[in-house]
């Protein structure tokens, strides 16, 4: 009987243990060398942000993947960047206009996505960041943001013995800083990269497109391809798209940074990719959904008078060519990225 | 065989010789640089002395802290050696205002060079430790970049919540470059400069500021006009 008593609870301890380190070495969230090598898609360019200064790491994309979907980056650890920048979104913020911060604060711009980071020259809508490095620390000190400062991060992480484990890991001793945890971070973002949608199988002839989408490819390469450029559907300029100003807000965009009069209210040239899922659209979300945004361009006597000429070239869409525009915008859509388990939140349990 | 076995064991103790002798031991003196705070001819004091600028504003001054970087040693030779490096000096901290360098050699050094600011390169690089952590309250977030000179400090003559005056200057793009070169000529072989930094020249050469009308500055505006004036407050004594 006594036997029988210490045989059970030997087995009960034999299947917590296993189901503990089950819990742990969960394949789904498990990063290897192999998920963080830099792969260039074919047909892209160079990558601005190379990581040459910040050598690609499992463990350091391990522990950038914890700081992303961590709330202790926020003053009253409620708010992540994971909050706002949602994977099913492209790590935009799915049907929101405007960010959200801490204490339930709005903010003024519409969070937008984080994807082929590495091939941009600056970041965020006025491209006043310079770095992808250097970017989250607006984010993390805005007070109408997440509210904190780096001093206070640094002083909880270094009290959290699970970061002090992360970082020994990551880097080999227990020193943690600032350096660390912004370059930690950019391993995590600078690797999320699309590349995998309908429109890139069909570019490499390894998905059809139908009629519609094809007209649309060739609608979209007439009117919206100097801004839009592919592959990143962006040419990382700064231009006033011709929506008018928001009286309420009062963004005047890159001229807030400059002063310069040409660069009054223009923002930077969203990339497209994934555009299905980044709703709301414009750097206040203004627009609910692509159809919106289609009769905007198409709707010339709508637009603002100092929008970029440019928009001249669009002319009035026909409701079948608008039809067909919208059909190509959702071949831009990748699954493979949008699904990528190596992006997924460790926290949540997923089976 | 042997002949083999004796060239190798020949060239391996050559070679220990060698890597021995590549890095000869320096016995050089290091080098020091001290910075000390002056407003006028007074020791600068934080928070509890009245000082007036050239209009007469009485203010005193909070904080004071600068950035010091590229330092350049030129010989009579015209041999140069460049520390290629950035040292934030704060007013509040003691040990920040001596800079001691090794790998310097012992030699005479017909003048001293740097640039106060952090030159374009460091303001692009990302992430970065010491100095440059942007833990160190010197770095915009919003418009990525260091901040090259705080002074802040209270005047009757500010109309700002708290009589503050505030200035933060930076920006390492034209036209708003606060980047500013100082040469200094020590003259002598001494391995110590002393260096004299006047807080009242950022008030006053060549363009009087006047602490009423300019309170704050923490963007372009009148930046450069203050990075003229910072580039005059350095003086060896």
């Amino acid at each position: 009987m006594k036997y029988k008593l210490i045989y059970t609870l030997f087995i009960l301890i034999i299947v917590f243990l296993i189901g503990n380190s089950f819990i742990i070495e969960n394949p789904y969230f498990k990063i290897t060398s192999k998920d963080v090598k830099l792969k260039i898609p074919k047909g892209f360019p160079k990558p601005i942000y190379t990581f040459k200064k910040n050598k690609l790491k499992a463990d350091i994309f391990i522990l950038g993947r914890k700081l992303f979907y961590d709330n202790i980056l926020s003053k009253d650890n409620t708010v992540s960047c994971g909050s706002c920048h949602q994977r099913i979104a492209a790590f935009a913020h799915i049907d929101h206009k405007l960010s959200h911060g801490i204490y339930a604060k709005i903010g003024t711009r519409n969070v937008p996505a984080l994807q082929n980071l590495i091939w941009k020259d600056s970041y965020m809508w006025d491209g006043g960041v310079n770095n992808l490095e250097v970017q989250p620390i607006h984010p993390i000190t805005n007070p109408i943001e997440m509210d904190e400062t780096l001093e206070n991060v640094i002083l909880k992480l270094k009290r959290d013995s699970n970061y002090v484990k992360l970082f020994k890991k990551a880097y080999k001793d227990t020193l943690i800083n600032s350096e660390r945890v912004l370059k930690s971070l950019a391993q995590f973002t600078g690797l999320m990269i699309t590349s995998n949608s309908r429109y890139d199988k069909y570019i490499r002839k390894q998905d059809t497109f139908s009629i519609t989408e094809k007209n649309g490819l060739t609608l979209f390469r007439a009117k919206c391809e100097t801004c839009h450029k592919e592959p990143l559907f962006t040419d990382n300029s700064y231009r006033n798209n011709g929506i008018k100003l928001d009286s309420s807000l009062n963004d005047f965009g890159r001229g807030r940074l400059t002063e310069i009069e040409k660069d009054y209210r223009t923002f930077k040239v969203p990339g497209l990719r994934n555009v299905e899922r980044t709703y709301p659209y414009m750097h206040d979300g203004r627009f609910k959904n692509l159809k919106e945004v289609i009769d905007h361009y198409s709707n010339a006597a709508s637009h603002d008078l100092n929008s970029d000429t440019i928009l001249k070239k669009i002319g009035v869409l026909t409701a079948e060519e608008k039809k067909e525009l919208h059909a190509f915008l959702l071949t831009l859509t990748d699954k493979e990225f949008l699904l990528d388990r190596r992006f997924a939140d460790p926290n949540m349990v997923q089976y | 065989m042997k002949k083999i076995i004796h060239s190798f064991l020949y060239m391996a103790i050559l070679w220990v010789a060698m890597s021995f002798s590549a890095k000869p031991e320096r016995n050089d003196q290091p080098f020091t640089i001290l910075f000390h705070h002056y407003a006028g001819n007074e020791i600068l004091k934080l928070d509890s002395v009245n000082y007036k600028n050239e209009l007469g504003q009485t203010f005193t001054v909070s904080k004071f802290k600068y950035y010091i970087s590229n330092l350049h040693f030129k010989n009579a030779a015209g041999k140069d050696v460049f520390v290629n490096e950035s040292f934030l000096i704060n007013e509040d901290e003691e040990d920040s205002k001596k800079i001691v360098l090794k790998n310097i050699p012992e030699e005479n050094y017909i003048s001293v060079d740097f640039i106060i600011g952090v030159d374009s390169l460091h303001n692009c690089s990302g992430a970065q430790s010491g100095a440059l952590d942007p833990i160190n309250g010197m770095f915009w977030a919003w418009n990525s970049g260091y901040i090259f000179l705080k002074l802040e400090g209270k005047s009757p003559f500010c109309k700002t919540p708290g009589n503050f005056f505030e200035y933060h200057i930076g920006g390492y793009k034209q036209p708003s470059n606060c980047i500013r070169k100082v040469s200094l000529q020590p003259g002598q072989k001494s391995r110590t400069v002393n260096i004299k930094v006047n807080v009242l020249e950022i008030l006053k050469t060549p363009t009087t500021i006047d602490l009423e009308k300019i309170p704050t500055v923490n963007d372009h505006r009148n930046a450069t006009t203050i990075a003229d004036n910072y580039s005059n407050m350095f003086e060896l004594i």
